[in-house]
């Protein structure tokens, strides 16, 4: 078992050569890459012998597992997922708590200095850590000893890759973000709440091919998922140049498909892959559904200035300090203007009249 | 800070400082200005004429067939980038959206190719502006520093607005965020140069139309 190659257990899973050359082709190019590159996609994957990886779930909602592994029908993607060698992950493997330590602890020292390990959910740092702990250990501790032997790290979801709900304004627990704590090791964020599955599914293709991480962006995201924004590969994007807006969530504008900016949409300033990948094989996706891109896999997304506020609007009310701006300013303006015409009074006042007298002197 | 941070910044606190500086410099100017007063005109108005001050800002703001032919070029490039200022300010949807979540007031946008294409127009002719300003010795010796601020302040958010939605150079949410700062600038400066004359300007002319018409020479 230990020594069958990826293309084998798919073949074992019921999987065609001719369904994971075209699943090879679909990863190549979501990857930017030249369709030539298919053939060595196909090549690399289907050598690759069961890579360990472990799954570090940290203060997460298990969204992001969800998503990967929860498809409608069992996807090649969730085959391939199979097909790696899941070493430890708390929600999927069958053994529980001294038994599950135990298991990660022996596949760190086993595979040390090559394991893959991938962190969903951030890691909390206030008082000591104790927000979040596995086994009797801190989420700190924990990652800390696992990334000391790993190759790579993929921080899975915004929470893992910049803190994302638990980071949220006030942040009780103190969460931070992978990439706060680990600054050795190369780091791929794999942003989403929850990521798209063939996004994640992707960067670990792309990662197990190539041995390599993927382009990066400056948030540490994979250009080629990251690279664009919702806005500018949405299928609404038509209407927002005609000036077609929804006004609300069932005006007629809203059943024609028209442009979701207005209420709130924050696809302008979102990179992800919803828009062309979509989601649950295709199917649909936010926007699609009807609602507005709400920009969870950029940092932060929560505090961001409300869902439902349009991108041009303030995020805070304006109208207070306004209104006190212009009492100040008409107090100070008469204030002044009373001081100008005191000062014409007084020199009307001290004005000295010249006679002939004066002139002569 | 990250792009998304400074957006937020200008969304949020920064807009609410611009705010109060233009609110709390226009109150105050416009008030000491108009509080100075003039002295009583003890005279005998010259020509009875009410309606002089408001023709005179109709017949003040159409340029004079003389003026033409001296001075074409500003006229054109003053005439094109005001109004294509007023064009992209007013209807381009996201400004629309700003002004509606600040009044309850809102109108149909144009097509967003329509106000980028005046965009271009606008900043080409602010850019004629500047360059008839360096090059006319005239021009050239009576601007000052205020002037050629008033010109920055109006022309980056044009640059940016338009450079945020073509994504040039940078990225949109860092753009945007420039875009929203550089108004916020505009917003800052404007009580303190001369782009008060927004407010002034019609003002002034009706003030000097009803003037000359008291002294006999009615519009």
């Amino acid at each position: 078992m230990a020594d069958e190659t990826m293309l084998d257990i798919l073949k074992r899973r019921g999987v065609s050569r001719r369904g994971f050359l075209k699943f090879c082709a679909a990863t190549t190019s979501l990857l930017a890459l030249p369709p030539s590159m298919a053939a060595a996609v196909a090549e690399s994957l289907g050598r690759v012998r069961r890579p360990a990886v472990i799954w570090l779930s940290f203060q997460e909602c298990t969204g992001c597992t969800e998503s990967l592994t929860r498809a409608h029908s069992p996807s090649i993607e969730s085959l391939i997922f199979d097909a790696i060698s899941l070493d430890y992950h708390h929600t999927l493997q069958a053994a529980s708590g001294h038994a599950a330590e135990e298991a990660r602890e022996h596949s760190m020292k086993a595979d040390w200095g090559n394991y893959l390990l991938i962190v969903d959910g951030s890691i909390p740092l206030k008082d000591g850590g104790v927000y979040s702990t596995i086994a009797g250990i801190s989420n700190l501790a924990m990652l800390q000893e696992a990334a000391a032997g790993a190759a790579a790290i993929v921080a899975i979801g915004t929470c893992a890759a910049y803190g994302g709900l638990p980071h949220a304004q006030p942040n009780p627990t103190g969460a931070v973000a992978v990439s706060d704590i680990v600054k050795d090791k190369p780091i791929i964020n794999v942003p989403g709440c929850p990521p798209v599955p063939a996004v994640m599914v992707g960067v670990l293709a792309h990662y197990l091919t190539f041995g390599t991480l993927p382009d990066l962006d400056d948030l540490g995201r994979p250009r080629a998922f990251y690279g664009e924004s919702i806005h500018d590969r949405c299928y609404r994007r038509p209407f927002y140049d005609q000036g077609k807006f929804a006004k609300t969530f069932d005006d007629a504008g809203a059943r024609d498909g028209w442009c979701l900016f207005e209420l709130g949409c924050k696809g302008p300033t979102t990179h992800n892959a919803c828009a062309t990948t979509k989601w649950n094989g295709g199917t649909s996706w936010p926007v699609q559904s009807g609602h507005g891109c709400i920009g969870c896999s950029e940092p932060d997304f929560w505090d961001a200035g409300g869902f439902y506020k349009a991108l041009s609007t303030p995020v805070n009310s304006v109208s207070g300090a306004a209104t006190a701006a212009v009492a100040a300013g008409a107090a100070a303006g008469i204030a002044i203007g009373l001081a100008n015409r005191q000062r014409k009074a007084r020199a009307r006042a001290g004005h000295q009249t010249v006679t002939i007298a004066d002139l002569e002197k | 800070m990250s792009a998304m941070e400074l957006l937020l910044w200008a969304r949020g606190p920064g807009l609410v400082i611009a705010a109060v500086i233009f609110l709390f410099g226009m109150t105050l100017r416009l008030i000491e200005v108009y509080s100075l007063g003039r002295k009583r005109d003890l005279a005998v108005p010259r020509s009875p004429t009410p309606g002089s001050g408001w023709r005179t800002i109709v017949t003040r703001s159409l340029p004079h067939a003389d003026t033409w032919r001296r001075s074409g070029l500003t006229i054109v490039a003053g005439f094109v980038f005001h109004i294509g200022l007023f064009v992209v300010l007013l209807f381009l949807l996201p400004h629309i959206e700003l002004i509606r979540s600040l009044t309850g007031l809102s109108w149909p946008a144009l097509p967003t190719p329509l106000v980028d294409l005046v965009t271009v127009i606008t900043l080409i002719a602010l850019i004629v502006a500047l360059v008839h300003r360096l090059m006319d010795p005239v021009k050239r010796f009576l601007s000052g520093f205020g002037d050629y601020l008033a010109w920055t302040v109006t022309f980056l958010p044009l640059l940016t607005g338009y450079m945020a939605y073509h994504h040039l150079l940078l990225d949109y949410t860092l753009l945007l965020a420039l875009h929203i700062l550089s108004v916020e600038l505009l917003l800052v400066v404007f009580p303190f140069t001369k782009l008060t004359h927004t407010f002034t300007l019609f003002i002034a002319r009706w003030y000097n139309g009803d003037i000359a018409a008291r002294k006999g020479v009615a519009s």
